[in-house]
């Protein structure tokens, strides 16, 4: 459904992708791992609107985004929980998730959103800032998931959260997978995407060095350290 | 004591005139960044179609307050027309978007002088605003309440729209991270033409509440630029809540120091900026 072909993306004068090409099928999970500095957050951002790619193609179901702003591609299904949450401080969480609702097409609901992170709704009326780390990701979830969307791009969702959380988080992704989402996640660390992830691919400056499955991921040592530190 | 009251009366309704004309310059200064110098020629502009449609009118009760719709309307029209023909992309540019304002605004000036000419005028007002409300020793003059009344209602509409619509929501969400907005699929040209739209027509309110009150002639919205500036600076960029606030201690710094210090008036007008700028930068009620 996303077919990203040989992009290249510059952040002001630093050239950060240097020809990425991948693609996302319907109801599949992509990780895309690698050390920070590497590009990671960069392909988000080409993806969803905020850096365009100032060479390449990206198309979603079959239409070319490359060069659309970011609300008309949330508009076309896109959902973005963006690296650090960026949660609206000023708008409680009732109006985090109202003001991202697309409308006219069917898809999640605040209630459903509300059942799944029950977190949410004791703190409805909390603003934004006001809430914990982990309450912050739930919401930037949820709030992802109130555009309707068929394809979620998930930065480093698990960045800063404490181990039971993270586990919640990777307990999330498998049911949104099961619900018939897309996602393309990208983490630092390798736990997660070992474990909902149907397949990996490895950013090192700029470039997708490796491509693979998270099995041939967890067996292979050498480009675990290489690639990850790890 | 009555000198007491009767000064901050007038500092108060002038001060309500002060936020009438410049809670549209923070709405615009806070959600999109944008620097927009030719807010005062909304205000004249404003009040030159309130002029001109009483005129043609007749001045009645019901027309002056259609006459301050009509203003609003046509000067909000104009304002979404300027930000989406011109101001698009000049997002986070301060200088380019100061001088095409302030192009802007010396533009309008000039054709204020073709079409009206030089001459100071007044907004007409129905009879009634101009009478005296007379407690006791106290006079006050209704036209001066009529303009705290309208601040009131001007506040509360703000309120109302900026707290308990969606609209005012996705305005919110915008103003704290404009890329994540659209990252949400809030349309952001649809916001920026809105709130531009609205803080146009508010001034343009101003300017029809505010030339039954002072005179309207070529220049006068480049007098009333730097007080609508002290309003924002003094509140805090953005903040509704703080243009009220500042609006009311400018309107009483004005009235007590044409009192006490008729030679300073202009000085005493822009002290509190300074030391508000030297304090506190990001002003009473602004987010750092």
């Amino acid at each position: 459904m996303l077919e990203v072909s040989n992009i290249h993306t510059f952040y002001g004068d630093s050239y950060i992708l240097q020809g990425v090409s991948l693609g996302v099928d319907k109801k599949s999970i992509i990780a895309i791992l690698g050390r920070n500095g590497m590009g990671k957050t960069t392909l988000i951002r080409s993806i969803i609107g905020f850096t365009p790619p100032r060479e390449g193609r990206i198309t979603f179901e079959q239409k070319d985004i490359t060069r659309l702003p970011a609300y008309k591609r949330v508009d076309l299904g896109i959902g973005l929980v963006p690296q650090g949450r960026r949660i609206f401080r000023s708008l409680s969480v009732a109006e985090n998730l109202k003001v991202a609702e697309v409308k006219g097409r069917t898809g999640w609901t605040s209630e459903k959103v509300l059942s799944v992170f029950p977190r949410l709704q004791e703190r409805i009326d909390h603003r934004g800032d006001k809430l914990s780390g982990g309450e912050q990701q739930m919401l930037a979830i949820g709030r992802a998931l109130m555009t309707k969307p068929s394809l979620l791009l998930m930065d480093e969702p698990s960045e800063g959260l404490a181990p039971v959380l993270v586990h919640v988080m990777q307990e999330s992704i498998s049911l949104l997978k099961q619900e018939g989402l897309s996602i393309l996640l990208v983490e630092q660390s390798i736990g997660v995407a070992l474990k909902v992830a149907d397949y990996v691919h490895l950013l090192s400056h700029g470039q997708i060095a490796h491509s693979l499955t998270p099995e041939q991921l967890e067996a292979d040592n050498e480009v675990k350290l290489r690639y990850l530190g790890v | 004591m009555e000198f007491l009251i009767m000064q901050s009366f007038y500092g108060f309704s002038y001060g309500s005139l002060l936020f009438i004309l410049s809670c549209g310059f923070t709405l615009i200064f806070g959600v999109m960044k944008f620097v927009n110098m030719a807010h005062a020629s909304f205000y004249l502009l404003g009040g030159y179609v309130g002029i001109t449609f009483l005129k043609w009118i007749g001045c009645t009760t019901l027309s002056f307050f259609l006459g301050i719709i009509v203003a609003a309307f046509t000067i909000g029209l104009l304002g979404v027309f300027i930000q989406r023909a011109f101001c698009r992309g000049l997002f986070g540019q301060d200088l380019p978007q100061v001088l095409l304002t302030l192009g802007f605004a010396l533009f309008f000036d000039d054709l204020v002088l073709v079409v009206w000419g030089g001459d100071p005028v007044n907004v007409a007002v129905p009879e009634w605003l101009k009478d005296t409300l007379t407690f006791s020793n106290y006079h006050f003059p209704i036209y001066r309440l009529f303009m705290i009344s309208t601040a009131v209602i001007v506040a509360f509409g703000l309120w109302l729209l900026l707290d308990r619509t969606s609209f005012g929501a996705k305005i919110r969400a915008t103003a704290d991270d404009e890329e994540m907005a659209g990252g949400v699929g809030i349309k952001i040209p649809l916001v920026s033409a809105g709130v531009f739209g609205l803080a146009a027509a508010l001034a343009a309110i101003a300017g029809v509440v505010g030339g039954g009150f002072l005179s309207l002639y070529p220049g006068a919205g480049l007098i009333m630029i730097p007080l609508a500036v002290a309003v924002v600076i003094i509140g805090g960029l953005g903040s509704v809540k703080g243009a009220a606030a500042a609006s009311v201690l400018l309107g009483l710094i004005d009235s007590f120091g044409k009192a006490f210090l008729p030679e300073f008036a202009y000085f005493t007008m822009y002290l509190p900026m300074v030391i508000i700028l030297v304090v506190r930068p990001t002003g009473l009620f602004g987010k750092a």
